[in-house]
C-alpha cells in the first residue's frame, strides 16, 4: 500500500505523465475540517466507459500486469475516510482526479513528503509543466517549475542534484510556513 | 551547509551561483543514466526514497555527469524498487530490491568505478 497522501500525490501525477500530458497541477487544500487533493492534467483523456472502469483494480491499459491499482487505492483511502472522489475526462482534453478527506478520519494518513514527490516528477519529466498550490486556511503557496528551472538558468536546472535538492528545500520551508 | 533555510527564488538563484554552471560541461552521450522505476508498485515499495538517496549520493560526491530518469512500471512489481544504471557505450544493469544503503554502494562501485554490484542485481537467485 502507499504510505502517505504524498505518495498517492506522486502516483496519480505519473498518470498525468502517461496520458503524455504537458501540463499538470496539483493542488491541496488543508482548510477546515477536509482535505481536498486534485490533480488536472492535458493529456489525452479517457472515454466515459474508461473513467468508469479504472477505478475497477482489474482495470489496465498496461500489458505488462493485469492490475491498474492506483486510482482504485486512492478512492478506497477517501471513502475510507469520509471523503469523496472523483475522477472526469474528456478524449483529447485531459482528466481531472479529486479526492477529499476529513481530517478527523483515524483512517486519515499524514500528508508526508510533499517536497520529494514534486522534486522527483520535476526531475523524472523536465518536459512537462508542473504547478503546485498549497493552500490552508486563507495562506497559499504556489510553485511552477517552468517558472524555478527559468530562475535556475535554463532547461536541464533539475538535473543539477545540488539544485535539485535546493528546490526541494524551497518547496518544504514554503509548506511549513503554512502550518506555523 | 548554512541554517539560513532556501525560501525563495533569489535564495535558489544565490545557490545556482554557488554551485556553477556544471551540468552543461559534459554532453547527453557521455553522461551515466541512473533510471529508477516510478510505478504504483515502485512507489510502494520505496521508489522515491532512493531518488531522495541518489540526488544525496550524487551531491556529496560532486558528481555531475550523471542523468537521473524515472520509468513506469515494467511488470516486474515484486522486485522494486528497481533502479538501473547505464554507462556510456555499456548495456543497462537492473537492480532490484533497492534500498537507500544499495544506492550508496551502486554509485560508488558502479556508477563511480564501472563494477557491477553483483549480489543486487536483478535476476540474482540469491
Amino acid at each position: 500500500m502507499l504510505e502517505d497522501l504524498s505518495h498517492h500525490i506522486l502516483d496519480i501525477a505519473e498518470n498525468g505523465v502517461n496520458a503524455g500530458a504537458d501540463e499538470i497541477s496539483i493542488e491541496i487544500d488543508d482548510s477546515g475540517d477536509r482535505l481536498l487533493f486534485s490533480v488536472s492534467d492535458n493529456g489525452r483523456g479517457m472515454t466515459e466507459e474508461t473513467v468508469k472502469a479504472v477505478v475497477n483494480p482489474f482495470y489496465t491499459t498496461r500489458t505488462e500486469r493485469r492490475v491498474g491499482l492506483g486510482l482504485p487505492f486512492l478512492k478506497q483511502l477517501s471513502e475510507l475516510c469520509g471523503g469523496d472522489f472523483s475522477v472526469s475526462s474528456e478524449p483529447g482534453r485531459g482528466t481531472h482526479v479529486t479526492a477529499s478527506f476529513l481530517k478527523t478520519s483515524i483512517d486519515l494518513p499524514p500528508l508526508g513528503d510533499v517536497p520529494s514527490t514534486l522534486m522527483t516528477l520535476f526531475i523524472g519529466n523536465p518536459g512537462i509543466s508542473w504547478k503546485y498550490t498549497h493552500s490552508r486556511n486563507g495562506k497559499d503557496f504556489s510553485v511552477d517549475s517552468k517558472e524555478l528551472s527559468e530562475a535556475l538558468g535554463g532547461e536541464n536546472a533539475f538535473l543539477e542534484p545540488a539544485l535539485a535538492l535546493g528546490v526541494k528545500e524551497y518547496i518544504e520551508t514554503n509548506i511549513d510556513e503554512l502550518y506555523e | 551547509m548554512t541554517d539560513k533555510k532556501i525560501r525563495s527564488l533569489d535564495d535558489l538563484r544565490k545557490l545556482k551561483e554557488r554551485t556553477g554552471d556544471l551540468t552543461s560541461a559534459r554532453s547527453e552521450d557521455d553522461k551515466v543514466k541512473i533510471i529508477i522505476g516510478m510505478g504504483t508498485c515502485g512507489i510502494a515499495a520505496g521508489a522515491r526514497e532512493i531518488m531522495n538517496a541518489v540526488l544525496k549520493e550524487l551531491e556529496t560526491r560532486k558528481l555531475h555527469n550523471v542523468a537521473v530518469e524515472t520509468t513506469g512500471c515494467i511488470g516486474m512489481c515484486q522486485n522494486e524498487p528497481l533502479l538501473d544504471v547505464i554507462r556510456p557505450g555499456e548495456p543497462r544493469i537492473t537492480y532490484c530490491l533497492v534500498t537507500p544503503a544499495d544506492v550508496t554502494r551502486i554509485v560508488s562501485e558502479h556508477v563511480v568505478n564501472g563494477r557491477i554490484v553483483q549480489d543486487k542485481l536483478f535476476g540474482r537467485a540469491d
